[in-house]
């Protein structure tokens, strides 16, 4: 028998004002998000290294549960995928996977190493397109917009829904240029000085600005790990996406990079839909209200993160945030 | 354990031993290659003049120093018979024997000499003109007795001096070994090359990237793939037969001329080119690709923003072996008439012309022993201007060359 220890740790992450912003952000008229759910505290978790035994780390405990979160069924929801399969040549990566990804809130897949989750992320945006092998089955809808297809653009459904990978991956190219490099393909600034304000602002909003405002035609790859991180993030806003999908955005991060990472995805919750594949639970538990766990290519169970990490329905669930396999 | 460890640094300095006698072998093969290029072939860089005084009044030369001046006096001076004016100055001066001391060179020499002086034709004048190539070959103390003791009066007399061969780079072939030039050839092979460029580099480019980004992997891009590869191997004359039945027979395009050169290097050169190119663009990271697809590139953006410039050195690394191969080929362009005696520069690409290797290939088979020396000389030049070619062609890719 497993204990859970459900512990009342309310210790809330220096959250910056998120919401704030986030009206100052929608105020283009763009033609997403008509709700900006004005958020109060996000579900904080607890600092990682609090709790010292096992049984202790993995169920991270929640913060009071937020009421804007509990209306799953009466929201509908940003992305919604229904009955997905995913074959790799003969091989079935993902069996009959459902997801609901929110606005306004952060949806974390966990799991095993191959178990899927990946490739379940890199269907939203059909990035699995440019895998050959790859084939895809299953609806996926974007505000109510088939995305697999004929009508939907995969170009302009990757400018809605940006992706952020596992490695930093900038462009040899100059930082202004990193950032500059998606509106100016979608032609979201007419001058100069409208790229300019357009890369400021998502610097800014990656936190980058004040470590790069004055080296912006140095190259991105010069920057360190996290920053390149950071600047990666920055790029994928800079085209002002309605999603964000990060797969895996820390695990080549140190812990105090993995921080400042964690940090911008709270304060970039409300303004994007984010998805967010991670090893470490932890981070799952700190940075997500909502949590899918997969195991060999199936989704075994997704509910609120504080549910899932203290209640779990699933043993498979209960096993692997608890270590005993994965 | 010592003793494995012992065998182990033992067989690392035997390898580096070896390696080491590898580059050495190599760097001494090239010393060698150099320094007798350069002991053969230096010398047809110079030549001897001698000086000889011709009395223009009383020779019977029919020359009006009026048409001097004229656009046409290059006409007026060869026709005059200036190569009789000299045998009997020669003759004056140095005895019977001289009466061959100067070739076509001593003759152009001397027309120049009028054209820029008409002065002369009014008065009795020493000129210093170029040697036959006899007289020459003997001066640099490579021939037979009767030339040497000639040489040896002249320089009696003072009237032997060696100089720089201006000529040599800025003539064409001629008939004789000492008005010949490499002029003409160089411009032929700088005509080829230009249009063995221009047309190998974006189709091959093009193909690289199509194959390598568009198009679907199934039998028929295989069997593309594998047939690109053999082309590659194919020897060059195979190349050169194929551009006469096409080319020629078939197309009636003009015969000797740079076009039809480069057209038939373009063929050789177009699958280096590819199997370079598309090595280049799949050593491109794939998170490069990801990235740019992640904000929403379309593939054209993907491949022409980011992986065409990422891959451009390794493609112009590729280019510059092809294009040097092409600098050097001479078999291909036997077959389609590049071998023809042109003794003027090419005006254009339609126009019949001979290229470097080709010019040496025909002066090496020449039986004049004033062309060994030239066809030395011939091979530096050629080599300088591969050296100078592949040196711009390094300096372009290092300046694109940026990391990731």
């Amino acid at each position: 028998m497993k204990e859970k220890m459900p512990i009342n740790s309310t210790t809330p992450l220096p959250m910056p004002s998120a919401a704030i912003g986030a009206e100052a952000h929608r105020e283009g008229g763009s033609t997403t998000d008509p709700q900006v759910a004005p958020e109060p505290q996000p579900a904080a978790a607890a600092e990682p290294g609090i709790a010292q035994t096992r049984e202790a780390v993995a169920p991270v405990p929640q913060a009071p549960p937020d009421p804007t979160l509990e209306s799953d069924a009466a929201r509908t929801p940003k992305m919604r995928a229904r009955g997905i399969n995913v074959f790799y040549g003969d091989k079935q990566a993902l069996k009959d996977v459902s997801i609901d990804i929110h606005d306004d809130r952060v949806t974390a897949f966990i799991g095993p190493s191959g178990c899927g989750k990946s490739t379940f992320l890199r269907c939203l945006n059909r990035m699995n397109d440019t895998i050959p092998t790859a084939r895809v089955s299953g609806d996926i809808e974007l505000d109510g917009e088939d995305v697999n297809s004929a009508a939907m653009d995969v170009v302009q459904l990757r400018a809605r829904v940006g992706m952020v990978f596992q490695k930093p991956n900038p462009f040899p190219k100059s930082i202004y240029e990193n950032v500059a490099y998606g509106p100016r393909i979608h032609g979201l600034s007419s001058t100069k000085s409208e790229l300019d304000q357009i890369v400021e602002k998502s610097l800014k909003r990656a936190g980058l600005w004040d470590e790069v405002k004055d080296r912006l035609q140095e190259s991105g790859t010069a920057l360190s790990g996290g920053q390149q991180q950071r600047l990666c993030i920055a790029r994928a806003i800079a085209v002002d996406p309605e999603v964000i999908l990060m797969d895996e955005p820390c695990s080549a991060l140190d812990p105090i990079a993995t921080a400042k990472i964690e940090e911008l995805i709270h304060e970039l919750r409300g303004r994007y839909a984010i998805a967010i594949v991670t090893h470490n639970m932890q981070q799952a538990a700190r940075v997500s209200q909502r949590t899918a766990f997969f195991h060999l290519g199936e989704m075994v169970e997704y509910g609120k993160t504080s549910e899932i990490f203290t209640n779990p329905r699933e043993t498979r669930t209960q096993d692997y945030i608890t270590g005993r396999y994965g | 354990m010592h003793g494995r460890l012992k065998k182990r640094y033992a067989s690392e300095r035997r390898f580096r031993t070896l390696g080491f006698a590898a580059v050495g072998l190599s760097a001494l093969f090239l010393a060698f290659l150099l320094v007798t290029m350069a002991w053969k072939g230096l010398g047809g860089f110079t030549h001897f003049e001698a000086a000889v005084s011709i009395d223009f009044p009383r020779s019977d030369l029919m020359l009006d120093p009026a048409a001097l001046k004229g656009p046409a006096a290059g006409e007026v001076v060869a026709n005059a018979g200036l190569d009789g004016v000299l045998t009997q100055s020669a003759t004056a001066a140095y005895g019977p024997e001289a009466a061959d001391l100067f070739g076509a060179a001593g003759t152009r020499a001397l027309g120049r000499a009028l054209i820029r002086e008409p002065n002369l034709l009014t008065r009795r004048a020493t000129v210093w003109l170029p040697v036959s190539s006899d007289t020459d070959v003997a001066a640099k103390g490579k021939s037979d007795a009767v030339a040497e003791r000639l040489v040896a009066r002249i320089e009696a007399d003072d009237g032997l001096r060696r100089t720089f061969n201006r000529d040599f780079l800025f003539e064409s072939d001629a008939t004789d070994s000492s008005a010949v030039g490499v002029w003409g050839a160089l411009v032929g092979s700088f005509l080829t090359i230009v249009v063995t460029m221009a047309l190998a580099f974006p189709i091959g480019v093009l193909a690289a990237v199509y194959l390598e980004e568009f198009a679907p992997r199934n039998r028929w891009s295989d069997m593309i793939e594998v047939s690109i590869n053999n082309l590659a191997a194919v020897p060059s004359i195979i190349f050169g037969l194929l551009g006469l039945a096409i080319f020629l027979n078939l197309m009636h395009l003009p015969r000797s001329a740079p076009l039809v050169g480069g057209l038939t290097l373009a063929l050789m050169t177009m699958p280096v080119i590819v199997i370079a190119g598309r090595n280049a663009i799949k050593s491109v990271p794939p998170s490069i690709r990801d990235a740019a697809l992640g904000v929403g590139a379309s593939k054209m953006q993907v491949v022409f923003h980011h992986v065409l410039p990422l891959a451009l050195p390794g493609i112009l690394t590729g280019t510059i072996i092809g294009m040097a191969r092409a600098l050097g080929e001479t078999a291909p362009l036997l077959m389609i008439g590049m071998r023809a005696f042109i003794a003027s520069p090419p005006g254009g690409v339609s126009e019949p012309a001979t290229v470097l290797p080709v010019q040496i290939f025909l002066w090496s088979d020449e039986v004049d022993r004033g062309f060994v020396e030239k066809t030395s000389a011939a091979i530096i030049v050629l080599l300088l201007f591969m050296l100078l070619m592949n040196g711009l062609a390094i300096y372009l890719r290092n300046r694109f060359e940026q990391r990731w």
